[in-house]
């Protein structure tokens, strides 16, 4: 859900949801014709997909670009867009989107950011990133109560009896970070190795010698509690057999899957999960929100890079008649044009 | 050409045929078997293709590499048969294979 806004609502003529190699290129296509993007994105850092599953994989269909790894690509993406000085919302999901009496567009996050926009880029991907969920019972009872994802504010935790699973580096980072005011605090996970960073293992490995938190190898099995009051996390070893964790709280980290989320919930016409759009100017059902990349369909739509750069351009030609009705849009070069030298930085 | 059987968690068998080369994710998506996601196409980086070998072959498939192994630490119910199923090739040695689907991949 929305919070409540925290702040004055920001005006921008764009606000682009998500922050993939397609709405970042789409700050390019805008910011050639004058129009001013925000970015958001439920990552903690801009690229999507290239970003977070395939950083160090070689791309080979960029043209020009005979081979370039994801996190490569989104480096010179954010170089190339670097003139149009977009304002990155990171680590925080769009929730609402909802049409005002002016037509123009009212979008909040889940941590209470406001943006009002006059058109808006669905540049949604494969859907936001969320973290995966244990297939536990009655999960969906301690969600949001005793059951945490992520870690906002820490004092939350203060007493609290703690265990964290999983052997990654949220999971470390969050046991060495919640240790200090947990009453207690107990790591599990199913082998005594870590897929994180050194420094935080040794760092876990001294609080369990000094007994501050316990390690327990094992995996989740269930939870027990009442009305979404959780008592005890029930653990299971290898050979199957289960020890119960006091709890108070379950911070499970499995790393992150993609889900269609709130896009769902926006009204916008969806064929198969997918934005349906027109291939002249990338619109929705809805005018003046535009959907670009893996997230819209059409028909011969590929999920590729190229096609979503493709799709940027022309929408950003749509998206200008409806900031500016009025303005005529010269085609023009960027080899060529001073005024679009003048914008690039370059003349 | 050598065969796979996928048993999903609630027993639904599925056998496809499997190319020599291709992997054991691969001929699940193509042939649109249940309960595998592969977000990230095989790349070794979501562990959404999690399988349990069947125990029978267990000892012909092998044990994960130590970056699946690392991989597998995202994964839930993992077991001593756990392995990533975009990281089994096929080859003429797995012809019947069985592999069974877990009850959720994230
Ligand atoms: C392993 C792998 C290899 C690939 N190789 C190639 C290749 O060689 N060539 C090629 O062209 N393509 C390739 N692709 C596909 C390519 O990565 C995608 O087409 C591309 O990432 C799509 O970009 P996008 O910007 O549309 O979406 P994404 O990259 O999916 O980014 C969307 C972003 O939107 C965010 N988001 C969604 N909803 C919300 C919300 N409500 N609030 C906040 N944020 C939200 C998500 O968190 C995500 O970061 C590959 C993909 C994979 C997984
Ligand atoms: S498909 Fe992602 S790890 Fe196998």
């Amino acid at each position: 859900m929305s919070k409540a806004p925290t702040s004055e609502p920001i005006n921008t003529d764009a606000v682009i949801i998500g922050a993939g190699p397609i709405g970042l290129f789409a700050v390019f296509e805008l910011g050639l014709l004058d129009l001013k993007a925000h970015v958001i994105d439920i990552l903690p850092k801009p690229g999507g997909q290239c970003a977070e599953l395939y950083p160090e994989k070689p791309i080979y269909d960029i043209p020009g670009v005979p081979v370039i790894s994801g996190e490569g690509l989104v480096e010179k993406l954010l170089q190339q867009i670097k003139p149009f000085s977009p304002q990155f919302h990171l680590g925080e999901r769009v929730e609402s989107l909802t049409r005002q009496k002016d037509g123009s567009f009212w979008l909040a996050t889940d941590i209470g950011t406001v943006i009002e926009a006059k058109v808006v880029v669905v540049a949604a991907g494969g859907g936001s990133f969320e973290s995966k969920k244990p297939p536990l019972a009655d999960l969906a009872d301690y969600e949001g109560k005793s059951v945490f994802y992520l870690v906002r504010r820490i004092e939350d935790f203060r007493g609290k009896r703690i265990v964290v699973a999983g052997g990654g580096d949220s999971a470390l980072d969050w046991t060495l970070n919640l240790a200090p005011v947990a009453k207690s605090l107990t790591l599990l996970h199913r082998r005594d190795q870590f897929r994180a960073a050194p420094d935080s293992v040794s760092k876990m490995k001294a609080l369990v010698a000094e007994k501050k938190i316990a390690f327990e190898l094992g995996q989740l099995h269930s939870l027990e509690g009442e009305g979404g009051k959780l008592s005890r996390v029930v653990a299971r070893r290898e050979d199957k057999s289960t020890f119960p964790l006091e709890a108070d709280v379950l911070l499970p980290f499995f790393g992150l899957t993609m889900r269609l989320g709130p896009v769902a919930n926006w009204g916008l016409k969806l064929e198969d999960g997918l934005i349906a759009v027109d291939t002249e100017k990338f619109q929705s059902s809805e005018p003046g929100i535009f959907a670009i990349g893996d997230i819209n369909t059409y028909p011969g739509k590929l999920k590729l890079i190229l096609s979503g750069f493709h799709e940027a351009a022309l929408m950003a030609q749509a998206a200008a008649k409806v900031v500016n009705p009025d303005k005529r849009i010269v085609f023009q070069y960027t080899t060529t044009s001073t005024s679009l030298h003048k914008k690039l930085g370059v003349s | 050409m050598p065969k796979i059987t996928y048993i999903e968690h609630g027993g639904k068998k599925h056998t496809v045929d499997a190319p020599l080369g291709t992997t054991v994710m691969e001929n699940a998506i193509r042939n649109g078997v249940p309960g595998i996601v592969a977000e990230c196409g095989g790349a070794c980086a979501c562990a959404t293709c999690h399988v349990h070998v069947d125990e029978a072959w267990k000892e012909k498939v092998g044990p994960p590499s130590p970056m699946e192994e690392d991989m597998l630490d995202f994964a839930f119910d993992v077991k001593p048969t756990s392995r990533l199923s975009c990281q089994i090739k096929m080859t003429d040695e797995l012809d019947g294979l069985v592999v069974h689907t877990p009850a959720q991949q994230g």
